[in-house]
């Protein structure tokens, strides 16, 4: 199989080239004995009562951005919604629709990263397929992925939040809006030159640090689409509870906070791939907080806000000038595909 | 990032809102006609830091919540000729016409693509030259210099494939519409941008025939609370005039070259805007001697009948009567990602932003 | 619609500068403020693709000159209150 070369219907179609792309390609770079027995159907070892189960599909434009590509989006994003729910990341399924005419070099290099990731990651991708389109039926390449976690029992309610009471602290891992901003520089639609890296990283290796220090993780959620703002306005919808937020607790960086100001994007609302919010019990924060703060990923971690006995159902910022405004959740428009 | 931190300084705010605090001993109602404000307002929060005698309310300042459903129609009409390509401001793309709107078009095939700047619009123009390519120009005297900038420079480029479908609007008209039709306003935070390039003259009549005052406010918290204070401090000592907080940026006599390529491009004429319905010398139209660039004149196209959805009030609201909370459709049927009315789609409207900031 | 927003000149070439915003940078036409002397290192009000103003910095510093001054005012009063334990205005 020449590098050089593009990728054809062929690759898609099950014959000879298909196996040249699988042999020379996913099954090279994702090395792992479960993949190499090259099955219909990955058999896969569970050493708990539960299972966490996601599934997501990756159409971010562009698919190369500065601190990532659709690949290792495709690895974190899934690894992330395992891990938040408590889970341990283990297994993961990768799906591809590629357009006829991509070049392999370009293929190429998203695997290798994925397979970095998922190492890093410690997590093996045991199963995939590939499907090639008419040139024009799909933009370049599209990925879908799905996970497999172990989750103990005593984590069951961490995605739901079912234990968060009054006075319980809100942490974030680090800067928010990277990602978003990433990708809309990227575009180059703009006449505006900056560099922005995303911020796309997994979170399990941090996630499980915390719940190791703590059993009073009382909730977790990845701050994808719509931002953090998205995630506090729906945690608390329908709920007994009120979260404060304290704008000068956030941390925004300036090139994100610069593009914001041009675009009129808040950066509240905007992605980000490689941070996790996390409702934690008083009396254990601080500790958990430090605790993340000595991971690559969570060096800006901070203490942004708390649970509050008023204003239930509600969530509101409090601004940088001492006012006060309401975390609504957002519409979803302000980004397309920007994952 | 200078000229716009310094003016967040939290201890600034505070210092005048303990002076408006101070000094406000009756009810005042002051209204802000430019969505910047709307917005910036709602997204620092600063209702809260006022008192209860101060009341802020949201007039027509939102140039997409103005724009008739008619603008729209046409607009929607153009986009579905074949040879035109439609470049319009992002806001503009989810605004309700009767039956599409401009997203719904380009989901159906349409070539309209979002720009940032009328410059961008020409640049397709230059690379399509098989093509139309229509300018939506909304905006108000801020915007509408650009506009004005590019069809001068299409003209010395001969740039024939290049067309404006002007909606841009002149403030002053509604200003005082408002007033005259009896709305409650005590004093106006004027606009900031618009008056960039008009200057002060344009609001000189406000406080000579209704008595009561403008102060042309600049865009970060310490601008506005600024600003309030000056009105408030106006209104307690019954000396109302037309000031400038935004001295900064805002010089009396305004942007003279921008004010002469207007003149040049554009003349007046009476328009339609949502809520205030026809006001006379509002809108500005192309100029006889750039009609070759006119998409009105130079493009014929039919133009579905036009229907208003029912009980949507986002006249009322614009009008500052109502609030978007006593809107029956606000937050049910009308919400950001499924707007009824202009109010919900900007995200410089008031609708939008009480959404975003304020529930 | 992009905001209005001060932006730093950083380079002009055949009138169109490229001005920065915190860290990112954005080129724009000079066309409206063609009358004004534009150096590198002044700051323009940048909107839809064009300066249209430049920023007195002159008039910004003599205000956040004064801001300072009511802040230590401010700062002084609330002293004075909070011995004497009455609003002194």
């Amino acid at each position: 199989m020449n590098k050089t070369d593009n990728i054809l219907l062929g690759h898609g179609s099950g014959g000879k080239l298909s196996h040249e792309l699988i042999d020379n390609l996913f099954t090279r770079h994702f090395k792992n004995p479960i993949l190499e027995q090259q099955s219909d159907s990955a058999i896969l070892p569970i050493n708990s009562s539960h299972i966490a189960y996601t599934t997501d599909s990756f159409v971010v434009d562009p698919i190369f951005f500065p601190g990532g590509n659709i690949g290792t989006l495709a690895i974190a994003g899934t690894v992330n919604d395992l891990a938040v729910s408590g889970s341990k990341p283990l297994y993961l399924s990768v799906g591809f629709i590629i357009e006829e005419g991509f070049p392999i070099i370009d293929l190429e290099k998203i695997v290798i990263s994925m397979a970095e990731d998922a190492k890093k990651a410690g997590v093996k991708i045991v199963t995939g397929d590939t499907k090639v389109v008419d040139k024009g039926k799909c933009d370049k390449v599209f990925i879908n992925t799905s996970g497999i976690g172990e989750l103990n029992e005593k984590y069951i309610n961490i995605s739901s939040g079912k234990g968060i009471v009054p006075g319980d602290k809100i942490i974030i891992n680090g800067s928010i809006g990277d990602h978003g901003m990433s990708v809309m520089a990227a575009r180059n639609e703009l006449n505006i030159q900056t560099h922005i890296e995303s911020d796309c990283a997994c979170l399990n290796h941090i996630i499980s640090d915390a719940l190791n220090v703590s059993d009073k993780i009382k909730f977790m959620r990845d701050a994808t689409r719509g931002g953090l703002g998205t995630v506090i306005s729906e945690l608390v919808s329908d709920s007994n509870y009120g979260i404060l937020l304290n704008e000068d607790q956030l941390t925004i960086h300036e090139s994100v906070r610069g593009l914001c100001e041009l675009l009129g994007f808040d950066p509240i609302y905007v992605a980000n791939e490689g941070k996790v919010v996390m409702v934690v019990g008083s009396e254990d924060a601080d500790m958990v907080l430090s605790t993340i703060k000595k991971s690559p990923y969570g060096k800006e971690a901070s203490i942004i806000g708390e649970v509050s006995e008023s204003h239930k159902g509600m969530a509101w910022l409090n601004t940088s000038v001492g006012g006060r405004r309401v975390i609504e959740m957002l519409s979803g428009q302000q980004l397309p595909r920007i994952c | 990032m200078k000229y716009i931190d310094e003016y967040r300084n939290k201890d600034i705010v505070q210092y005048f809102a303990q002076q408006i605090k101070k000094i406000s001993t009756k009810p005042i109602r002051l209204m802000e006609v430019c969505g910047g404000h709307t917005m910036s307002i709602q997204k620092f929060g600063l209702p809260y830091l006022l008192p209860d005698t101060v009341e802020l309310v949201s007039g027509p300042g939102c140039p997409v919540c103005v724009t008739s459903r008619e603008y729209i129609d046409r607009a929607v009409a153009y986009s579905r000729l074949e040879d035109v390509i439609i470049t319009t401001y992002g806001d503009l793309i989810r605004v309700p016409g009767s039956s599409s709107t401009l997203e719904r078009e380009k989901g159906k095939g349409a070539d309209i693509r979002i720009v940032y700047s009328i410059l961008d619009a020409m640049l397709i123009a230059k690379k399509n030259k098989d093509k139309k390519v229509v300018f939506l120009g909304i905006g108000f005297e801020t915007t509408a210099p650009s506009s004005a900038a590019g069809i001068l420079k299409a003209s010395t480029a001969s740039l024939n494939n290049f067309f404006v479908y002007s909606a841009h609007k002149v403030m002053p008209p509604a200003m005082e519409t408002l007033i005259d039709e009896g709305i409650q306003i005590d004093g106006y935070v004027g606009p900031g941008h618009v008056s960039t390039i008009t200057g002060q003259g344009i609001y000189e009549n406000i406080p000579k025939k209704y008595n009561m005052g403008v102060v042309i406010s600049g865009f970060e918290p310490v601008d506005l609370m600024q600003s309030i204070h000056m009105l408030v401090q106006q209104f307690e000592n019954n000396d109302p005039k037309v000031e400038i907080q935004y001295t900064r940026v805002v010089k009396p006599e305004g942007n003279i070259v921008a004010q002469q390529m207007l003149d040049e491009v554009f003349e007046y004429r009476d328009d339609w805007w949502r809520g205030l319905g026809i006001l006379k010398n509002s809108g500005l139209k192309i100029k006889q001697k750039y009609e070759k660039y006119d998409a009105e004149k130079m493009i014929a196209v039919e133009v579905e009948e036009t229907i208003e959805p029912k009980g949507c009030i986002c006249g009322l609201i614009l009008r500052g009567e109502k609030k978007p909370k006593d809107c029956g459709l606000f937050g049910k049927v009308c919400t950001p990602s499924d707007p009824v009315g202009a109010c919900m789609v900007s995200s410089e409207g008031s609708c939008h932003a009480y959404y975003l900031y304020n529930r | 619609m992009c905001l209005s927003i001060p932006a730093r000149v950083e380079s002009i070439e055949e009138g169109i500068a490229t001005c920065s915003v915190g860290k990112s940078s954005y080129r724009t036409s000079l066309d409206l403020i063609s009358n004004e002397d534009v150096k590198v290192g002044d700051y323009v009000l940048i909107h839809t693709g064009f300066a249209i103003q430049k920023i007195d910095t002159g008039e910004a510093n003599k205000i956040l000159a004064t801001f300072e001054e009511f802040k230590e005012l401010n700062e002084e009063m609330d002293k004075e209150e909070a011995i004497h334990n009455k609003r002194l205005i």
